[in-house]
């Protein structure tokens, strides 16, 4: 609990910047899906990162994925590879890519993209089923790709 | 899903490398006698996607399976007693119940539920159960119609399925429901909402695949309408649409719409050989 209202007040002052971020049709990737420069400008911050990761309503990526640094969070799913050891298989750059548009750097892949906002078929406000009303925001905002990127670049144990 | 059991899985998942937990092998025998298909040979125009189909039934837990081999244990039976009362109820304009036009529902339903959806020469549509029932309420019983998701629809659409358990599901894809049929696969196979999933990529190339805490079955519909643990109710086959949809971050399809229509034709259609199982229990 102590560490989730310590995240609360980092998103909060987080948002201050949010006028310098780079706005997910302005994202950059190479050809091969990374994506070299910084979202936002600021250092990630890997301690949020593992809580977004881990949390349902943000990057959910235990759904999908088998993570020990995560073992204290129930169910992971087994749709993609273990995150095991992902910070020594990716650089930086390629773990921004995959975050961000995962299908930039694998081809048709289930995994969904976290910093995207157009291209969708029936796009809904989020999970209510219904038609959005608003301009869609991306899953996950500038900063919480940042963290998660972090995050994922302390995974070196296999 | 009990505490225990959900502490279990933790521990299994957290382990390193758990091995997936594919279909079982268990045998669905109803009322210890009725031995039901549950795996099948996949029909012809399935066959280059999977080898075999297979019953939701293999992807539950062993407490959830068990639910549904014994008509005292299966909560769904309730409603198919009450749907039984409503058959011999008059109602509406012409004063007619069901059992006026069709007498036994056990003699006079059997085998409709596996030829479900279908078409209807005289409309020139195809027709879901629901509908069908409906058809029946306004223009034969002068009565009001119900709702396509509601407890009353779902209820009696267990009676009718009831009486076809056991049968090989055999809906036709050809002739004059093709169109439908191939407005189906086209949006089994097409990626919705913010997430980017189609049906397939769940329940096509991931069955057998948790995620999260769900186990991925098939996606296969011979077995609804579904009693279903979390909800404690029966649910039709667009209600289960919807929140498939929806869970893709998508604006959903409405239940009774010919969208979901055509797709519950092409779902059915992948479920040919297996055996009608509703109404089934799952969580
Ligand atoms: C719906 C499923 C799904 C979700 C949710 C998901 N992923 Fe993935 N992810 C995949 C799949 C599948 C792959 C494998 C790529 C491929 O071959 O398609 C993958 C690959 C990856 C990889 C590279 C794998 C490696 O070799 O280490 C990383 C890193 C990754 N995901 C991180 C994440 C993170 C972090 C999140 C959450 C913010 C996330 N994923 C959410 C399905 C998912
Ligand atoms: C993000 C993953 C995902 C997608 C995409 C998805 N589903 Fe599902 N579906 C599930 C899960 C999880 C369940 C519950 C476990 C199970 O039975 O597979 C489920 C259950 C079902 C069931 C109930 C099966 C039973 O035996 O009770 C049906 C039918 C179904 N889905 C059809 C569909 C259809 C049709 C689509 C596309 C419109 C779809 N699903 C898209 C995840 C998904």
């Amino acid at each position: 609990m102590k560490r989730l209202s310590l995240t609360l007040a980092m998103c909060l002052t987080g948002s201050a910047t949010l006028a310098a971020d780079v706005a997910p049709k302005d994202v950059q990737f190479d050809e091969d899906g990374a994506v070299a420069a910084s979202l936002t400008g600021t250092a990630g911050d890997a301690v949020n990162g593992a809580l977004v990761a881990g949390t349902k309503s943000l990057g959910n990526c235990v759904a999908c994925h088998q993570l020990t640094a995560l073992a204290d969070v129930p169910f992971h799913g087994e749709i993609g590879p273990s995150l095991d050891g992902a910070g020594e298989r990716w650089t930086e750059a390629e773990l921004r890519g995959l975050m961000t548009n995962a299908k930039m750097t694998f081809e048709g892949t289930m995994m969904p993209a976290f910093y995207k906002v157009d291209g969708f078929i029936r796009p809904g406000d989020a999970y209510t089923g219904k038609a959005p009303t608003e301009a869609l925001t991306p899953i996950l905002t500038a900063q919480e790709i940042e963290d998660v990127v972090a995050f994922l670049a302390t995974l070196k144990e296999e | 899903m009990n505490y225990k059991a959900l502490t279990a899985i933790a521990v299994v998942l957290s382990l390193p490398l758990s091995a997936h937990a594919d279909a079982d092998n268990d045998t669905l025998v109803i009322n210890e006698e009725d031995t039901l298909v549950t795996k099948a040979a996949a029909p012809a125009h399935v066959a280059d996607v999977l080898d075999e189909v297979m019953s939701g039934w293999h992807f539950r837990s062993d407490e959830t399976q068990s639910l549904q081999m014994d008509d005292f244990e299966n909560p769904a039976m309730v409603f198919v007693d009450q749907a039984m009362d409503t058959w011999e109820t008059v109602e509406g304009s012409e004063g007619k119940s069901c059992a006026s036009c069709h007498d036994d529902v056990d003699e006079s339903m059997a085998g409709v539920r596996a030829v479900y959806p279908k078409w209807n020469e005289t409309a020139g549509e195809v027709r879901t159960l629901p509908m069908q029932i409906n058809d029946c309420r306004e223009n034969q019983m002068g009565a009001e119609k119900w709702k396509y998701t509601g407890g009353k629809m779902n209820a009696m659409e267990a009676l009718i399925s009831v009486q076809s358990r056991g049968m090989p599901v055999n809906v036709a894809i050809d002739g004059p429901v093709q169109a439908m049929w191939e407005q189906g696969k086209e949006m089994y196979y097409t990626r919705t909402g913010q997430l980017e999933l189609s049906c397939a990529n769940c329940h096509e190339e991931s069955y057998g695949k948790m995620i999260r805490a769900d186990h991925l079955s098939q996606g296969q519909i011979n077995g609804f309408p579904a009693y279903r643990l979390k909800n404690a109710k029966l649910n039709n086959v667009h209600a289960r649409f919807k929140g498939c949809v929806r869970d893709t971050r998508a604006e959903t399809y409405k239940p009774g719409s010919s969208d979901f229509v055509a797709l519950e034709l092409y779902v059915a259609s992948r479920g040919n050989g297996l055996a009608v199982e509703g109404p089934s229990v799952r969580n």
